[in-house]
């Protein structure tokens, strides 16, 4: 493992996507530059349609930029790269015909390499999931099913995890438990971590850097140091500083969004 | 709501594959499968007890009006003419339609499934094709056994309606399969692509799966219509070579109305066969989804 401490892990530059849509082209990602540390939490924060997830996908690789490219670890991503980035999609996403040991064991039969048993066995005990090898998903609760996902994307032991809105389906409670879930699982293994949410206390609580994004064209808006001490508790979402922070980030997600914030 | 455009929606984007379409269409006999059966002693209790009710009050009242067995069987006289001579009557008939039936439906399920996977590839090609699909779905295949016997296969071979069978069942193995297949859930296969996943692997590991509860109806669909087709077949093509649809057909004309109700039990319980094999496939294969 080369490390690049300090150095950019991922390195987004220019990156633009246009869609051509019935009503002409549609520009989903216009001319947007980032760079994330090995290491660090990165989360992006937007409304719906300001790109965050075409932005994502571009970075796993499942689908390719108009113009612009991403570097990972210095070499251009054109198509995934399984064994350094584990993806995790909104909602568990969990194959329904498979038991929670066929599905954490998926990324491993698609590659054809041999199951990391005692990776696995960790895994499980971490998140509380030992057990339930031969459950269904269809028989566990959205929490554990979202736990069985990280278990999946960490297995392969990939150095960047790339996080769609996870957590995104979850009540406010599962939510808060898997966000300190997800922190104590990074500081153990330091991965580089993107995470899009369209939450921002959730993106607040998580990050080392909050970028936000503004739709039409997708865009970049601002960045934001979040300098909370580590580890996080759920009780500094309610301290003032806090809330001023989600006010500050909430008029910079406003101020470059035609509509009204929540027209939705 | 707002106005995002439906590509720039959040969801998921759309990259080369394109759109993803969920409607069941017109092939949907799900609904075929999913009769809730009974579950628990009371009710089995209940479905043999009515067997029972109807098989002997059936006997009493033929019994008490006294009507000839031409007009309608006694059951047990059905019973015993089932019996009787089992093997020559009925067993090497029974014999000859199971092999037109298993077959047919071999043939036709293979094609079926094979183009269902192919032409769902490609939403122009399943477009165009989807008529052709629903012409072939709606005619009556044991009507084409008399013209199969003295055009395309010649002689009294089983040949005619096994072709009638595979016409019969593998339309509906194709547009049920074909549902199946159009259900791509886009999060899943990006899933096995993110990890590196060939198209094949895909298919096997993601395609295939999500669409064998439709594969499953479509076979159970495809196999009671290939039985109908292949005693439909027997009956409307005097041939030699027998069948129990040829039975029925012999039997009735002599008036033989015993036996001939034997060959109709014996249908059913093959009938019944089907959809239980295929009840248990499901519940083994596709429980997931419920």
């Amino acid at each position: 493992m080369s490390s690049l401490n300090g150095r950019a892990k991922i390195e987004i530059r220019g990156a633009t996507k246009t869609y051509e849509a019935k009503t002409g082209p549609v520009h989903a990602l216009e001319d947007v530059s980032l760079e994330v540390t090995a290491g660090e939490l990165v989360c992006i924060l937007g409304p719906s349609g300001c790109g965050k997830t075409t932005l994502l996908w571009a970075m796993s690789g499942l689908h390719a930029l108009t113009r612009g490219e991403i570097l990972l670890d210095g070499s251009p991503v054109t198509g995934p790269r399984p064994a350094e980035i584990g993806m995790m999609f909104q909602d568990a996403n969990l194959l329904p015909w498979r038991n929670l040991r066929k599905n954490i064991e998926f990324p491993f039969e698609i590659k054809k390499r041999p199951v990391d048993e005692a990776r696995i066995e960790m895994l499980l005990r971490e998140v509380g999931l030992e057990g339930f090898d031969s459950s269904y998903p269809r028989e566990l609760s959205g929490g554990m099913q979202q736990r069985a996902s990280i278990v999946r994307a960490l297995a392969p032991d990939p150095g960047v995890m790339l996080m769609d809105e996870p957590f995104g389906a979850l009540d406010a409670f599962t939510r808060d438990e898997m966000n300190l879930l997800l922190l104590r699982l990074w500081s153990e293994t330091s991965k580089t971590i993107v995470f899009v949410t369209h939450n921002i206390s959730e993106a607040i609580f998580l990050a080392d850097r909050v970028v936000v994004m503004t739709p039409r064209p997708g865009r970049l808006a601002q960045i934001f140091e979040i300098a909370l001490p580590r580890p996080r508790t759920v009780d500094m979402t309610f301290a003032p500083s806090f809330i001023e922070l989600i006010q500050e980030i909430k008029h910079a997600v406003e101020s470059g969004t035609q509509q009204p914030v929540g027209a939705e | 709501m707002s106005e995002v455009p439906h590509e720039l929606r959040d969801e998921i984007p759309s990259f080369d594959e394109g759109s993803t379409h969920h409607d069941q269409g017109a092939g949907d006999w799900s609904g075929l499968t999913s009769v809730r059966g009974a579950k628990s002693t009371l009710e089995i209790g209940t479905v043999v007890a009515i067997a029972f009710g109807v098989f002997f009050g059936l006997e009493a009242i033929l019994r008490l009006t006294d009507t000839p067995a031409y007009i309608f069987p006694k059951p047990t006289a059905v019973v015993r003419a089932l019996t009787d001579d089992f093997w020559l009557q009925y067993g090497q008939h029974l014999w000859v339609t199971l092999q037109e039936f298993f077959i047919g439906f071999a043939i036709g399920s293979t094609i079926g499934l094979i183009l269902a996977a192919v032409i769902t590839q490609k939403p122009f090609v399943e477009k165009v094709v989807a008529p052709y699909i629903i012409i072939l779905v709606v005619t009556p295949m044991l009507a084409l056994v008399p013209f199969l016997r003295v055009s395309l296969i010649q002689g009294v071979s089983m040949w005619p309606i096994i072709a009638a069978v595979a016409l019969a069942s593998g339309p509906m193995v194709l547009i049920n399969a074909s549902t199946g297949f159009r259900r791509t859930d886009l999060a899943k296969i990006a899933l096995a692509r993110s990890y590196g996943a060939t198209t094949f692997q895909v298919f096997r590991k993601v395609r295939f799966p999500l669409a064998l509860p439709m594969i499953i109806v479509g076979y159970m669909v495809g196999a009671i219509f290939g039985l109908l087709t292949a005693i439909g077949g027997e009956m409307v093509s005097a041939s030699e070579q027998g069948g129990l649809g040829h039975q029925l057909i012999y039997f009735s004309s002599l008036i033989r109305m015993e036996n001939f109700g034997a060959v109709l039990l014996i249908i059913e319980a093959l009938g019944l066969s089907i959809y239980f094999v295929f009840y248990f496939i499901g519940k083994r294969w596709a429980s997931w989804e419920t």
